[in-house]
């Protein structure tokens, strides 16, 4: 292992150890939640590990206990990542110095935070298969762990909110999405995707209006998005 | 094998059902680069979506908890916004939470 390996690796482990926190929060949640919803623990647990995805882990449990055909857990579980196919895309853009294995392998560690994380790195440089791994796939035995533990406690968490739980991963994810403003109509995108995403999580309800939300403004930017002059090699007729 | 995907409750069958959920996440997280790799060059207007996607998203994963909360929240959140344009995120998060707790334990 080089040194610039270990260097990088560890940069991304540092990254990630705040949201750690916040994950865990949910981890535990979910395992509480797993096994008071008819799962036992070795399928709460076995949740976390196969799917890695804590807002459709959560989906699956109410549609599990719902009792509904498992064509549309399938549809719903695909509709509510849907954010991540957006997040294989984009970043797809950055894995230059991934090989296939470290690609395939690196994508099934994913998440919300770690796509965030993966942008803003490629912004400030390279993004490394090192420094990828480093903050993906630490959170990947957090989440395996806090699954056990919420699980194994079950109804003992009596009050997560008086600590700011609840917040935790909001405001995170606020000071990511600040961290994204220099980016062309970052605002004009924002405000059409919270629009959207308000009026669909009123009428509709969560998690719709993530899908839903987030699409409006995607579509936003590719209507008004201009090209530049470089990318056409300075003849650019618009 | 008809039966197990149309017909409602399916409890003898959970496991095959979280690894078949498993599978569908993966699809979604492998599935973006896999058809956007198949083009050489990608298109203008599919570039400007594609930077897109972050602010896009992550404000839907913001949202929910200014609808759901109280004024406290929104305070607090509104000091992580200004604090965001100078600090780290792990700055702007410890800001962010001394509110909430704080407030929280004030009885806001």
């Amino acid at each position: 292992m080089s040194s610039s390996f270990r260097v990088d690796f560890l940069q991304g482990l540092k990254d990630c150890l705040p949201i750690m926190f916040a994950v865990a929060f949910f981890g535990m949640l979910f395992g509480a939640t797993g096994v008071n919803n008819g799962l036992t623990f070795w399928q709460t647990l076995g949740s976390s590990a196969a799917v890695f995805a804590g807002a459709s882990q959560f989906v699956f449990l109410e549609l599990y206990n719902q009792q509904v055909p498992v064509w549309l857990v399938l549809l719903t579980v695909f509709a509510v990542n849907f954010r991540h196919f957006l997040y294989s895309a984009s970043v797809g853009r950055h894995l230059d110095q991934f090989n296939w294995v470290q690609k395939y392998f690196g994508f099934f560690f994913l998440s919300d935070p770690a796509f965030a994380a993966s942008e803003q790195k490629a912004e400030q440089g390279k993004l490394t298969p090192a420094y990828y791994f480093g903050y993906a796939s630490s959170l990947y035995p957090v989440w395996l762990i806090v699954t056990a533990l919420g699980a194994y406690m079950g109804n003992l968490i009596t009050d997560p909110n008086a600590l700011g739980m609840d917040m935790l991963l909001s405001i995170y994810f606020l000071a990511l999405l600040m961290g994204f403003r220099s980016r062309p109509n970052w605002l004009t995108v924002v405000l059409a995707s919270a629009v959207v995403s308000a009026i669909v999580y009123k009428w509709l309800g969560a998690p719709w209006h993530i899908t839903l939300g987030a699409l409006a403004g995607i579509v936003l930017a590719a209507a008004i998005g201009k090209p530049t002059p470089s990318e056409y090699g300075g003849a650019a007729d618009v | 094998m008809f039966e197990f995907f149309v017909a409602p409750g399916n409890a003898g069958n959970v496991w095959l059902i979280i690894l078949l959920t498993g599978v569908v996440t993966y699809i979604t997280r492998s599935g973006g680069y896999l058809v956007l790799s198949r083009f050489k060059n990608l298109h203008p207007r599919a570039e400007a979506a594609l930077e897109a996607v972050p602010g896009a998203v992550l404000v839907t994963l913001v949202l929910p908890s200014l609808l759901e909360n109280g004024s406290l929240e929104v305070v607090a959140m509104g000091a992580a916004l200004v604090a965001s344009l100078r600090l780290s995120p792990i700055w702007v998060l410890a800001i962010g939470m001394v509110i909430v707790i704080g407030g929280r334990a004030a009885g806001f």
